[in-house]
């Protein structure tokens, strides 16, 4: 992926020639881009207004109507307390697209400032670092954030703190390989010859031309840690019941599968809409920002 | 080719020791003390002495690094803090579970995953290419535990086809290696489909058309084996996420793998078997990417090792 993301580089200038309105015009062409796009929307609004248009208190139990089906008064009927269960799963909104957005840009900005770091400095901390990003890349999958809550223990912050480390690296490669071809490029060696400081050069000058992979990056990579997240609060090692989390409400909704399966189906359904928004936008993204990139 | 597989090998090790340092360090690093803990709760202070002797901790940190290499060579990882019996005869019972289970759901990827992306990719633009793109796309965003519930729901609570959960037989082994199978595959047919389009236009494919070669021979001779080339690759890396998946998908059915015993010792605070666990997924998903490379090689005859 790194190989592919240099070549985006190849152009230095090209992104910013375009100009937004030209992206935002082939981007609105872009079908499932503009799918993603409205997903996203839709459960960005419910983050940030769930607790405003939902229709019951998450937390109240309510015990003469435990694990009612479909009503008029609950659209999604309540779970085994009596819960209404689209107002919890309105909420949930907000616990996983903030753990999602949050630990990405945490991990995107550490990452790419190690990968430009690493990639422009090279030598003897080229090679260290190369051999961290490998050790942290060596574990599959959620393995490492598991292993970071069973020192740190579940909760809510550390669920944040385990898929920021978990996608640092990911970054970091990404961002030193575009930077070492940059690199190379006759523009850099001319602010070089210019004398221009490291720094100076790596903000100004490599920066701006890795911008684009990084923000396609982003978008999908926020996806993933919504999963990762999910996944932890399921195995009761991220955010805890009676929490509306999405993960936790599965977990809880297991046990009452046979009398209540809408208890699983809608937190179920709303993880998977929100990750096939941010992977469709984030596609969608790709085509438009450089179709290079694959 | 073995001098190639030897290199490779070789520059393994300073990575294993890498993550042997940062398990090692993983366990120094949860709260509380194994001797107190170990010792039991009505232990005097002199018996969690005797027992921080026994474990090695009175040692300096670098000191207990090379005793816990030197017993890790002989096989020896300490005991389970739970179970008193050698970790490794811990980890040997749930070991083959998690093998059969992850083996056949990376079969039922790939060729299900090749067969729908070959599809799509055949008739391109048809409603069956459609439905494949869209299906895969949906596929990686579905969570696998809640695909997991969801044909617990259909096929073992309502239609009762198959054990609900705690099985690890045969008829227990279908349902969660299909749940953990969806995601690699439509990964898996997504790339299939934009490979073989890539392929489909390429100069060796239109002239093995040219010269009369039938549309079946072109499809899967000439064009399926160059396109094959990157699959693999792609299948392995998603082997080796896979490995990650199915500690949840095996924690969602109670399937007692390798997985679930991962889950159960973090609520035992069973660090012993949880660092030799965390070792051994490491190891396995950085030797699943060697063999990728390996059989890279075997496939497209124009890479040589040297």
């Amino acid at each position: 992926m790194a190989e592919a993301a240099s070549s985006t580089a190849a152009t230095p200038r090209a992104a910013g020639a375009r100009g937004p309105r030209d992206l935002w015009r082939r981007f609105r062409r872009h079908r499932s881009g503009v799918v993603g796009l409205a997903l996203t929307t839709v459960f960005a609004l419910m983050a940030l207004l769930g607790p405003v248009i939902r229709p019951y208190d998450p937390a109240q139990a309510d015990y003469l109507n435990v694990s009612a089906g479909i009503s008029a008064a609950h659209w999604l009927g309540t779970d085994n307390y009596g819960r209404d269960i689209l107002s919890r799963t309105l909420v949930g909104a907000r616990y996983s697209l903030s753990i999602g957005v949050l630990a990405t840009a945490f991990s995107a900005l550490l990452g790419s400032l190690w990968g430009l770091l690493t990639g422009y400095l090279g030598g003897w901390f080229d090679t260290l670092s190369g051999r961290i990003i490998d050790i942290l890349l060596a574990f599959p999958g959620l393995l490492l954030a598991i292993g970071i809550i069973a020192i740190a223990g579940p909760g809510f912050k550390n669920v944040i703190l385990a898929t920021t480390i978990f996608g640092i690296p990911i970054f970091a490669r990404l961002v030193r390989g575009s930077a070492l071809a940059l690199k190379e490029r006759t523009y850099i060696e001319a602010s070089q010859a210019l004398a221009a400081r490291p720094g100076r050069i790596m903000f100004r000058h490599v920066l701006p031309n890795i911008l684009a992979p990084i923000l396609v990056y982003v978008t999908l990579r926020i996806g993933t840690v919504i999963l990762i997240a999910a996944s932890l609060s399921f195995l009761g090692l991220g955010v805890q019941p009676p929490t509306p989390e999405w993960g936790a409400m599965l977990s809880e909704a297991q046990l009452y599968l046979a009398i209540d399966p809408l208890m699983a189906i809608a937190p179920g359904v709303a993880i998977s809409l929100a990750v096939l928004g941010f992977n469709l936008l984030g596609d969608g993204l790709r085509d438009v920002l450089d179709p290079r990139i694959r | 080719m073995w001098r190639y597989l030897i290199r490779r090998l070789i520059e393994l090790v300073p990575t294993l020791l890498g993550v042997s340092i940062a398990v090692f360090l993983f366990i120094h690093a949860i709260p509380g003390d194994p001797a107190r803990l170990l010792a039991g709760q009505d232990a005097t202070l002199a018996d969690v002495e005797a027992m921080r002797a026994r474990l090695g901790l009175n040692h300096s940190l670098p000191v207990q690094y090379l005793y816990f290499v030197r017993n890790a060579l002989r096989g020896d990882f300490g005991l389970s803090y739970r179970q008193q019996v050698p970790v490794l005869e811990v980890i040997r019972e749930h070991f083959l579970p998690t093998l059969l289970l992850s083996v056949s759901a990376i079969v039922l990827a790939f060729v299900f995953g090749v067969l729908s992306g070959v599809m799509a990719a055949t008739r391109r633009n048809s409603w069956l290419d459609l439905v494949v793109t869209g299906v895969s796309a949906t596929g990686i965003s579905i969570p696998s535990f809640f695909l997991g519930i969801l044909l617990m729901y259909l096929f073992a609570v309502n239609l009762h086809w198959f054990p609900v959960t705690g099985s690890t037989s045969v008829r227990g082994l279908v349902l969660p290696a299909v749940s953990l199978a969806l995601a690699p595959l439509a990964t898996i047919a997504r790339f299939v489909r934009s490979s073989f389009l890539e392929v489909v236009g390429e100069d060796f494919v239109r002239t093995a058309s040219a010269k009369g070669l039938s549309d079946r021979t072109v499809t899967f001779k000439h064009a399926l084996r160059n396109a094959l080339i990157p699959v693999v690759t792609m299948t392995g890396l998603q082997f080796g996420f896979l490995l990650g998946g199915a500690v949840v998908i095996e924690t969602v059915f109670n399937y007692t793998g390798l997985g679930w015993l991962l889950i159960q010792s973090i609520g035992f605070r069973d660090y012993p078997v949880l660092q030799v666990l965390l070792l051994l997924f490491a190891l396995e998903f950085m030797l699943v990417n060697l063999l990728v490379d390996l059989t890279y090689g075997a496939l497209d005859p124009r890479i040589r090792y040297g």
